[in-house]
């Protein structure tokens, strides 16, 4: 007696993919086990710890809370597509990722997929953020490595370089 | 911690969505999901079929007039929140969103979701309650409008029948006269609160005409307490309150401290209410 | 490019997702999935276990229980797993099995293994296992386990796993002789390392080549290697473990073999299939490990300017329901409770005691915490019961400059004298104080007085003793395309080792830093190794890196000086190339590889060069006596004894008088940990351990209720802190007072943050109340009962 598959494509950093697959299987495990974009991690699939945020149409959402089954309809932006073509094969760093390898923003790594994206929504909303809205914007992801300081100094500096870029 | 299976049907209308509710009694509705996917997910819930209603049309509008403000089942906390017309009809609603979560959990829970949950600790169905609002809610037999004083009949036990779908919530608008306030005190921000008070006074000048008290996390179901006549002397209404809120020892903290934060909150908050009140009408605070 | 804060090369990956941890390993590929049937019970016998309706579950490929352990080709799998390291004081030491033999001590431990197709499917299979119990009555806590109403394994008396004494001089005496007395009762609650990636395992059987590779989420590969091999009766050379990325360890990840790092292979091997592990966050909460509980009482003499003639500490120590670690972490409380001080006369004496909850293993600080919240609350006894200021009473207990090295007559955790090299605590002292605004403060709390606000300030003091032996090893290669290859054994788990280590290959080299690639925890690169905790990898790694990068250097000289026909003294090596000093001959360091291997047989345009025709002189062997082919260097390091960095922490706090919520407002740090390799990663384990040392002064502990369970196994009740949390105003500054002992004369950096936080938050909450904090972890609820306790204590104490 076998589960019943649903044939799903999900559009995810701009490209569809197809999968075939039980309406029980998470998005953050459809992402990184049946698309193999291994970039979004799992720390507590109870949507606290935020490791698994990824951009649903954009905004910052918990992929361990969503069923891939119903996330078909949805533009998803998973922490590879934050990579920015410049013509090379491997894209440059986009705004906040460079912000974070300049700022020592991260240690093991493991959060900082759900930050970055996290952050590109949040100054993509506000591209100026205080140090006070900057904190709130990383408000509900869990580091454990960083204490936050160089996290909140990537938001910063991730403003800074958006700005230069543009 | 991965759910136990189930049926899936992700309906694009609402009477495909109340037939297959109505099919199969272990079928429950998913909306945000950011309360039900963590029990699925945990094995503390295993419903048999799951209807996604995130496709159904038009009931993400969030639309406020002179009466008040109706948010549609799907309309998420964050939209709602950002709302500056919900703002300034009902900003008691705004005010307790803020407080609902982390903004993340926000784009994608809904507040009517959040209502029909029936979490006691949860900021919507107090304020729901405290505002003496509503919810409707369609099934294969037609809709019906159920008062907030009459959706909770236990600790997360809404009255919804089995084959009923929410499709919407309404708050009052603030009457003229009124002010609002609310706080509450959480271990970490954006946890549920240890103990959490919204209030509603009305003046008239100077004077106090009406005051009423949300709680949450203090009770099993959202409870209201008027404290109209027990504003004298100071401490008198959270004394009032307490004989009607249960707060509990858990982890985190003890009946006795969070009785403590209802003294504390309950003054705080009916003295900002009363200052909302009197700026509101034009006086001195 | 030692001492700059270059930016980490291994971001680079991260950033753009391309992090390989262990759940990533084989995605995409077939791999089979694990999930374990754990206890609910703290405490029970295994009456019986039936996997009937198991076996008949879509997708699901083999169901183990103790039963199917032990055949065949590896009956070590149906022993208990190793005890890691032995103590003849550790007298009732026990390990748990790889699947529960008959009894169960503590929810979570592993009983059942199933592997299936995918996850869900094995934890469908995993929930339909059927088990029955005998409930025993559970020992939860340190009171029931000294108690000892009930045991938590039959043949251990009193639940006394071991005990232990150590003394310098005589304690008693100095304390019944000394002017003045106190004595104190102190309580640190159970918490845990909780990195944001929990523990998992994959293995892989070659059934052509007869090895086995595995990948684990480990900090010491090498442990893994000789532990599985062993266990699965395999020759050491048959099994290869691959660290991948890490999603952060702070001490959980040290723990090993885990029952699934031998299960799943032995199930890979059984199977012909990978097969992997990964556990989530509620198994991470109640089978991984968890440390700090610990009860103390203190007796204490001292003179009238607060020196400390004698300290007797007694404690118990709660290991869970199992010592695989043995007691290395009461000794390490009975050792670094000393801290920078100097007693006239030093008792210590610890029981170490099971309960049945999930055993204790090193968390960052491991064991230190407990005994720098112990000396320092002491400390702050004294200063109040003499009417001094506590910064005075600290000054007047230090060891001083001129008195390195200090021996304390103990053996530390190294089985090693415990003798601190070097440091300057009054210089530290002294910059904490202006750090944080010591003179000021008073002012302070009285210009919050006005406002109705209440505040207080507090500090707290700590020796670490880092760079543990046996040894680390390193080899470098340097290869013919000028790259510079580097393997030390030890792991990473987000601490940037990757780059510190390619800064000190750079420097002992002279090649340019982005031709250096670290590998780190591979037994396939380096097999002999011991792994990453006690704040060691700088220090050891680091000192066998350098060592190993000057032996290639030598060769690298004897080998251009020949092709250059030069000395050796004249030649200088700069961004990769060697040079005649002065001159413009010069080689570079690939063609120097090419020359360094002398072949017969070109593969390409550059290895003529090294062909027997070109190169070498005929009167003489190509490789000489001694020599080897290749261009690499390989060194150990090995200490005579551990080196002692230390720091003082310093934190404002304000209390609210009516919530009694916490509110952190200053928080300073002065640190030193010798020379710096990298200041920017140094200070980011600083800030981090700080954070995490909030947490677990203010947010996070264990709890248990009676009957075993723990109750806030997610990350929804055990309070790790958000930014929100965490210290906005946080100023550090560092001393550097090399070590003698290593040749880059650094100390370890990586635990710093987080030892003092139980003992600096106590000492300020204390100052801001009027009373002393002799419990940690403290909440608001905490201390409002706190309050109306030394109220009522006020009131009756009013005359009448």
């Amino acid at each position: 007696m076998s589960e019943e598959l649903f044939d799903v494509r999900l559009t995810v950093n701009g490209l569809p993919h197809e999968a075939r697959l039980p309406a029980r299987r998470l998005l953050s495990d459809a992402l990184r086990h049946d698309l193999g974009l291994t970039g979004t991690h799992v720390g507590c699939e109870h949507g606290v710890c935020g490791a698994c945020t990824v951009l649903v149409d954009g905004r910052p959402v918990r992929s361990c809370l969503m069923f891939a089954v119903s996330a078909v309809d949805a533009e998803i932006t998973t922490v590879e597509g934050l990579i920015e073509a410049d013509g090379t094969a491997a894209g440059r760093l986009g705004p906040v990722q460079q912000a974070f390898a300049e700022c020592h923003g991260l240690q093991c790594g493991f959060c900082t997929p759900g930050f970055l994206t996290t952050i590109t929504a949040g100054l993509r909303d506000n591209p100026d953020p205080t140090e006070d809205e900057a904190r709130e914007m990383i408000a509900g992801n869990l580091c454990r490595c960083t204490g936050y300081t160089n996290i909140v100094k990537s938001v910063l500096r991730a403003a800074e370089i958006a700005g230069e870029r543009s | 911690m991965k759910p136990g299976p189930f049926s899936f049907v992700r309906p694009q209308g609402l009477q495909h969505a109340l037939e297959a509710l109505a099919a199969d009694p272990g079928a429950k509705v998913l909306a945000g999901g950011q309360s039900l996917v963590p029990l699925l997910s945990m094995r503390l819930a295993a419903p048999s079929t799951l209807v996604d209603i995130n496709a159904l049309p038009d009931l993400d509008q969030i639309t406020v007039d002179d009466a008040g403000v109706h948010v549609g089942a799907l309309a998420r906390h964050a939209d709602v929140l950002a709302s500056p017309d919900v703002r300034r009809v009902q900003p008691l609603v705004s005010l307790a969103l803020s407080h609902v979560a982390h903004a993340t959990i926000r784009n994608r829970g809904t507040t009517v979701g959040s209502i029909v949950h029936a979490d006691a600790a949860a900021e919507m169905p107090m304020v729901l309650t405290l505002l003496g609002g509503s919810v409707t809610v369609a099934s294969a037999s037609g809709t019906r409008t159920i008062p907030a004083s009459e959706l909770y009949a236990g600790p997360m036990e809404s009255t919804l029948h089995h084959d009923e779908i929410a499709l919407g919530a309404w708050f009052p608008a603030l009457a003229d006269g009124e002010g609002v306030a609310f706080e509450e005190i959480t271990r970490r921000h954006g946890d549920y609160a240890l103990a959490g008070v919204g209030a509603v006074v009305r003046v008239d000048g100077d004077r106090v005409v009406s005051a009423r008290v949300g709680y949450l996390s203090v009770c099993d179901v959202p409870t209201v307490v008027d404290v109209t006549g027990a504003l004298e002397p100071e401490g008198r209404a959270a004394e009032v309150a307490l004989e009607r809120l249960t707060p509990d020892d858990d982890i985190h903290a003890t009946a006795a401290y969070r009785s403590h934060l209802v003294r504390v909150l309950t003054g705080r908050v009916l003295r900002s209410a009363y200052d909302d009140a009197r700026a509101r009408s034009g006086g001195q605070a | 490019m030692f001492g700059e804060p270059v930016q980490r090369v291994e971001d680079q990956r991260f950033l753009r997702g391309r992090g390989r941890y262990v759940d990533d390993v084989l995605v995409g590929q077939q791999v089979l999935h694990a999930a374990v049937l754990r206890s609910p019970h703290a405490h029970a016998r295994i009456v019986d276990i039936d996997v009937s309706d198991v076996l008949d579950v879509d997708g699901v490929r083999l169901v183990w229980t103790h039963e199917d352990l032990g055949g065949g080709t590896a009956p070590a799998m149906a022993e208990p797993l190793p005890l890691l390291i032995p103590h003849p004081q550790l007298t009732h030491g026990r390990t748990q099995y790889a699947l529960a033999k008959d009894e169960v001590n503590y929810v979570g431990e592993a009983i059942a293994l199933v592997v299936a197709d995918d996850r869900y499917l094995a934890e469908d299979a995993v929930g339909r296992i059927k088990v029955s119990y005998e409930f025993l009555p559970p020992v939860v806590g340190l009171d029931a386990a000294r108690a000892a109403e009930h045991l938590v394994h039959d043949d251990v008396p009193g639940n006394v796993a071991a005990r232990l004494e150590q003394a310098n001089g005589d304690a008693g005496a100095a304390i019944a002789s000394a002017p003045h007395t106190l004595s104190l009762d102190l309580e640190v609650e159970r918490s845990a390392s909780t990195p944001l990636e929990g523990r998992g395992t994959v293995a892989r059987w070659d059934v052509d080549t007869g090895r086995l590779t595995v990948w684990t989420s480990t900090q010491t590969s090498t442990g893994v290697r000789a532990a599985v091999a062993a266990k699965l009766g395999l020759d050491l050379g048959q099994v290869e473990v691959v660290t991948p990325d890490v999603g952060g360890g702070f001490g959980v990840k040290i723990n090993h073999p885990w029952p699934e790092e031998v299960l799943v292979p032995y199930a890979a091997r059984t199977l012909g299939l990978p097969v992997k592990f990964v556990e989530d966050r509620r198994e991470h909460f109640i089978s991984s490990a968890h440390e700090r509980a610990q009860q103390h009482h203190v007796e204490v003499g001292y003179d009238d300017e607060g020196r400390v003639l004698g300290l007797d500490v007694q404690f118990w120590h709660d290991n869970g329901a199992y010592t695989p670690y043995g007691i290395v972490l009461p000794i390490i409380t009975s050792t670094q409770l000393l801290g920078p001080y100097k007693p006239g006369a030093y008792r210590v004496v610890f029981e170490s005691l099971y309960t049945n909850t999930v055993m204790c293993t090193p968390y960052r600080g491991a064991g230190r915490p407990q005994g720098c919240y112990v000396m320092e609350r002491t400390m702050d006894a004294i200063a109040a019961a003499l009417g001094k200021d506590r910064t005075d009473v600290r000054a007047a207990n230090f060891i001083q400059p001129d008195e390195f090295p200090y021996d304390h007559g103990l053996i530390f955790q190294d089985g090693r004298e415990l003798e601190y090299d070097s440091g300057d605590y009054p210089a530290s002292l002294v910059k904490l104080k202006e750090l944080i605004g010591w003179e000021e403060f008073p002012a302070f709390r009285e210009e919050m007085a006005r406002e109705g606000r209440r505040v207080g300030i507090g500090l707290a003091c700590y020796v670490e003793g880092t760079g543990v032996g046996p040894y680390e090893g390193a080899h470098v290669h340097i290869e013919t395309s000028g790259k510079v290859k580097v393997a030390t054994g030890l792991t990473t788990q987000g601490q940037g080792h990757a780059t510190s280590f390619a800064q000190i290959v750079a420097d002992a080299l002279g090649v340019p830093f982005e031709s250096v690639e670290v590998v780190t925890g591979d037994t396939r690169r380096m097999p002999y190794a011991v792994g990453t905790f006690a704040s060691r990898a700088a220090v050891m790694s680091g000192s066998a890196i350098h060592l190993a990068a000057l032996r290639a250097r030598e060769k690298v000289l004897k080998i251009a000086a020949d092709a250059l026909e030069a000395n050796e003294e004249d030649l200088e090596i700069v961004d990769g190339v060697v040079s005649v000093r002065g001159t413009d001959a010069s080689i570079d360091l690939g063609t120097v590889a090419v020359l360094s291997n002398p072949l017969r047989y070109a593969f390409d345009e550059a290895s003529k060069a090294a062909t027997q025709f070109t190169v070498g002189d005929p009167g003489k062997p190509p490789v000489a006596e001694d020599e080897e082919p290749g261009l690499e260097g390989k060194d150990f390091y090995s200490p005579e004894r551990s080196t002692f960095a230390n720091g003082m922490h310093a934190v404002i706090v304000e209390t609210d008088p009516d919530t009694a919520e916490i509110t952190i407002l200053k928080y300073a740090v002065v640190h030193d940990c010798g020379n710096l390799i990298n200041p920017m990663i140094v200070e980011g384990q600083i800030q981090g351990g700080v954070a995490q040392g909030v947490g677990g002064a203010l947010y996070e502990r264990m709890a248990y209720d009676e009957s075993g369970q723990l109750v806030n196994a997610s990350f929804m009740d055990f309070l790790m802190p958000y930014v929100t949390e965490v210290p906005r105003a946080l100023d550090i500054d560092h001393l550097q007072t090399p070590s003698p002992l290593n040749p880059l004369g650094i100390k370890g950096a990586g635990e710093a943050g987080v030892i003092p936080s139980a003992a600096v938050f106590a000492s300020a909450i204390s100052d801001a109340e009027g009373f002393a904090i002799t419990s940690m972890p403290i909440s608001p609820s905490d201390l409002f009962h706190l309050r109306l306790q030394h109220a009522s204590v006020a009131v009756d104490e009013e005359p009448a």
